[in-house]
């Protein structure tokens, strides 16, 4: 079995048993990104020297008899997360030339439990997209298709672990980032519970949304590395000071009993007759698993996309006002004073749809139209949230579709934006209610992936993995590589 | 809602964001369709609800203590911004 095509959890026992080197199995990695990065265009920066010498001492703390569970194993990072002395560029023009210089609280615990960082992956710019098509430095092809578009904000690290050239990759959710390209690409991808894991060090869109995960093909995978990520920060505010359960040891829990709510409102028009008949195959199969089906009704749920871009853009224009040409990224050259250094560093360091958010959001929060556009969302958006209250005071856990198509062509919706908004239809209402939720792949349609969406109450994680291992123990879907990458 | 060419290079400056002549037309049409978009949120009857102000219930933004913790970094920290001098950003002259 080459290292390649196996699951985190397979190269987390194949390094202990010493089968293989941290060294070895970074080098296989490296030498995959080398073959592959320029059709994929997956990574932006790619960190050999680092690899090996983490991957080194990664051999070492094993010789030492000191491993833990992720010693030895690679990854790689969305540029979202500053890693200190490397690039982080967030998919911008604006911080191209950003080295950041601290480490992102999950950079530095995932660097401290021995993992190695093969580089850093593309996304869309500010993480704002669902095609990773807005990026600064181009799109990222799926691997499945190179003409299809691998899903966003994450899509690099989604089309990095499909194409094996990471075995995992974080990644990081404001509105359906990580689930809709891991739907996509056909692997498994989990957005914790909003304070979950910390944000600090990730850079900014909607700070009331964000939330960091991480991608890779089996539930079991997501378990190990959310473990690690999991748990209270000082240095993040919204980070929740609650224990983390230990998630591998409750992957086994007894499928029997469970009840799961089939959300009435995720099936109706618009949702792709094949994609849905995908997500009903899937349902029964949970069923046959010994879960309790029912049909449960969220009557806000429609009104989550127009929420979503009242609220996320609003919180993007206050954060991204950082980026004025003064104190790191983007300077226009000379400019004649100060509002001109500002006007046109941004102007020329921001891209069309990062311009477009921090307008809209701009004009819902300016004099006159708060309380009509912010104030009234920010209502409904505790609407959608009692709906899913309600849900739960019914059920485990919620099931549906994690997009309304498979991936779709390179160029195909980029002009028109509510078109392109419309993909994270599924997903943003877990964003609004601070959610957890797990894509996990429940076929194809064709070569393209489909996912199994679960979303879960809060800090209910331990549920949405013990669900999906079930469902993955009986099914192959997460095993499956595109042709060319086997 | 439908917006004006004067609208958005209202936005624009209220943003400082530098929009060129051939950008305009697009984001009169594309800012235009998002707020209509948005407006079927007017249709929701939100009557007694709060506006959500944490997607936690129960909980609030907590504070931590006003205490220098990384010390003295700006070395680091200038090292990567555009234009410094003498331990100071340096910006084009603002007061004459």
């Amino acid at each position: 079995m080459s290292l390649h095509t196996r699951s985190v959890a397979e190269l987390a026992k194949g390094l202990a048993a010493k089968e293989f080197s941290a060294v070895e199995l970074a080098r296989h990695f490296l030498a995959r990104i080398d073959a592959s990065n320029p059709a994929l265009n997956a990574f932006l920066t790619v960190t050999p020297e680092r690899a090996l010498a983490d991957a080194a001492r990664a051999d070492v703390t094993r010789a030492a008899g000191q491993a833990g569970p992720l010693t030895g194993v690679p990854l790689a990072h969305k540029d979202i997360f500053c890693t200190d002395g490397v690039r982080t560029s967030c998919g911008s023009r604006m911080l191209d030339n950003f080295i950041a210089p601290y480490d992102a609280t999950i950079v530095e615990k995932l660097h401290a439990a021995g993992t190695v960082m093969l580089g850093k992956t593309n996304m869309d710019e500010f993480a704002m997209g669902s095609s990773n098509e807005t990026s600064w430095y181009g799109p990222v092809k799926n691997p499945w298709d190179l003409a299809k578009v691998p899903g966003g904000s994450s899509g690099g690290s989604a089309a990095a672990v499909a194409a094996r050239l990471a075995p995992v990759a974080t990644g990081t959710d404001t509105g359906g980032s990580i689930r809709q390209p891991a739907a996509l690409v056909g692997i498994s991808g989990i957005k914790p519970t909003y304070g979950r894991v910390s944000r600090y060090g990730m850079i900014a869109f909607a700070s009331s949304l964000d939330q960091a995960g991480i991608m890779a093909p089996s539930a079991e995978d997501c378990a190990l590395f959310l473990q690690t990520m999991s748990g209270f920060d000082p240095r993040d505010s919204t980070s929740v000071d609650s224990p983390v359960p230990n998630y591998a040891a409750e992957l086994n829990a007894p499928m029997k009993g469970v009840r799961i709510g089939l959300v009435k409102e995720f099936f109706g028009a618009g949702l792709d007759a094949s994609v849905g008949g995908l997500v009903q195959a899937a349902i029964t199969q949970l069923r046959e698993l010994g879960a309790e089906i029912v049909e449960v009704s969220c009557p806000n749920l429609p009104l989550s996309v127009p929420t979503y871009y009242v609220v996320a853009p609003a919180e993007c224009s206050s954060n991204l006002s950082r980026f004025d040409g003064v104190r790191f990224g983007h300077r226009c050259e000379n400019p004649k004073d100060l509002l001109d250094l500002y006007k046109r560093s941004r102007g020329e360091g921001f891209g069309a749809e990062v311009k477009r958010r921090i307008m809209t959001g701009t004009y819902v929060l300016s004099a006159g139209y708060y309380d009509a556009y912010y104030l009234k969302a920010q209502k409904v958006r505790t609407l959608i949230s009692e709906d899913f209250k309600r849900a739960f005071a019914q059920v485990d856990l919620l099931v549906g579709p994690t997009s309304p198509t498979p991936a779709f062509g390179i160029g195909a919706k980029v002009d028109d934006p509510i078109t392109m908004y419309l993909n994270d239809i599924y997903t943003i209402g877990a964003n609004l209610a601070g959610l957890p939720a797990m894509s996990i792949p429940c076929g194809s349609v064709g070569d393209l992936p489909v996912g199994l969406q679960l979303i879960g109450p809060h800090f209910g994680e331990s549920r949405l993995l013990s669900t999906a291992h079930a469902y993955q123990s009986e099914t192959d879907f997460h095993r499956r590589i595109p042709a060319a990458y086997v | 809602m439908s917006l004006t060419r004067k609208d958005v290079e209202g936005i624009a400056h209220l943003a400082r964001l530098e929009i060129t002549e051939p950008q305009f037309p697009v984001y009169v049409d594309s800012l235009s369709k998002i707020l209509s978009f948005v407006e079927q949120l007017n249709a929701a009857d939100t009557g007694n609800a709060e506006p959500m102000a944490h997607p936690l219930e129960g909980v609030h933004q907590r504070l931590r203590p006003d205490i220098a913790t990384s010390g003295d970094q700006h070395l680091k920290y200038q090292a990567i911004a555009p234009s410094v001098a003498a331990g100071l950003y340096v910006v084009p002259r603002v007061i004459e």
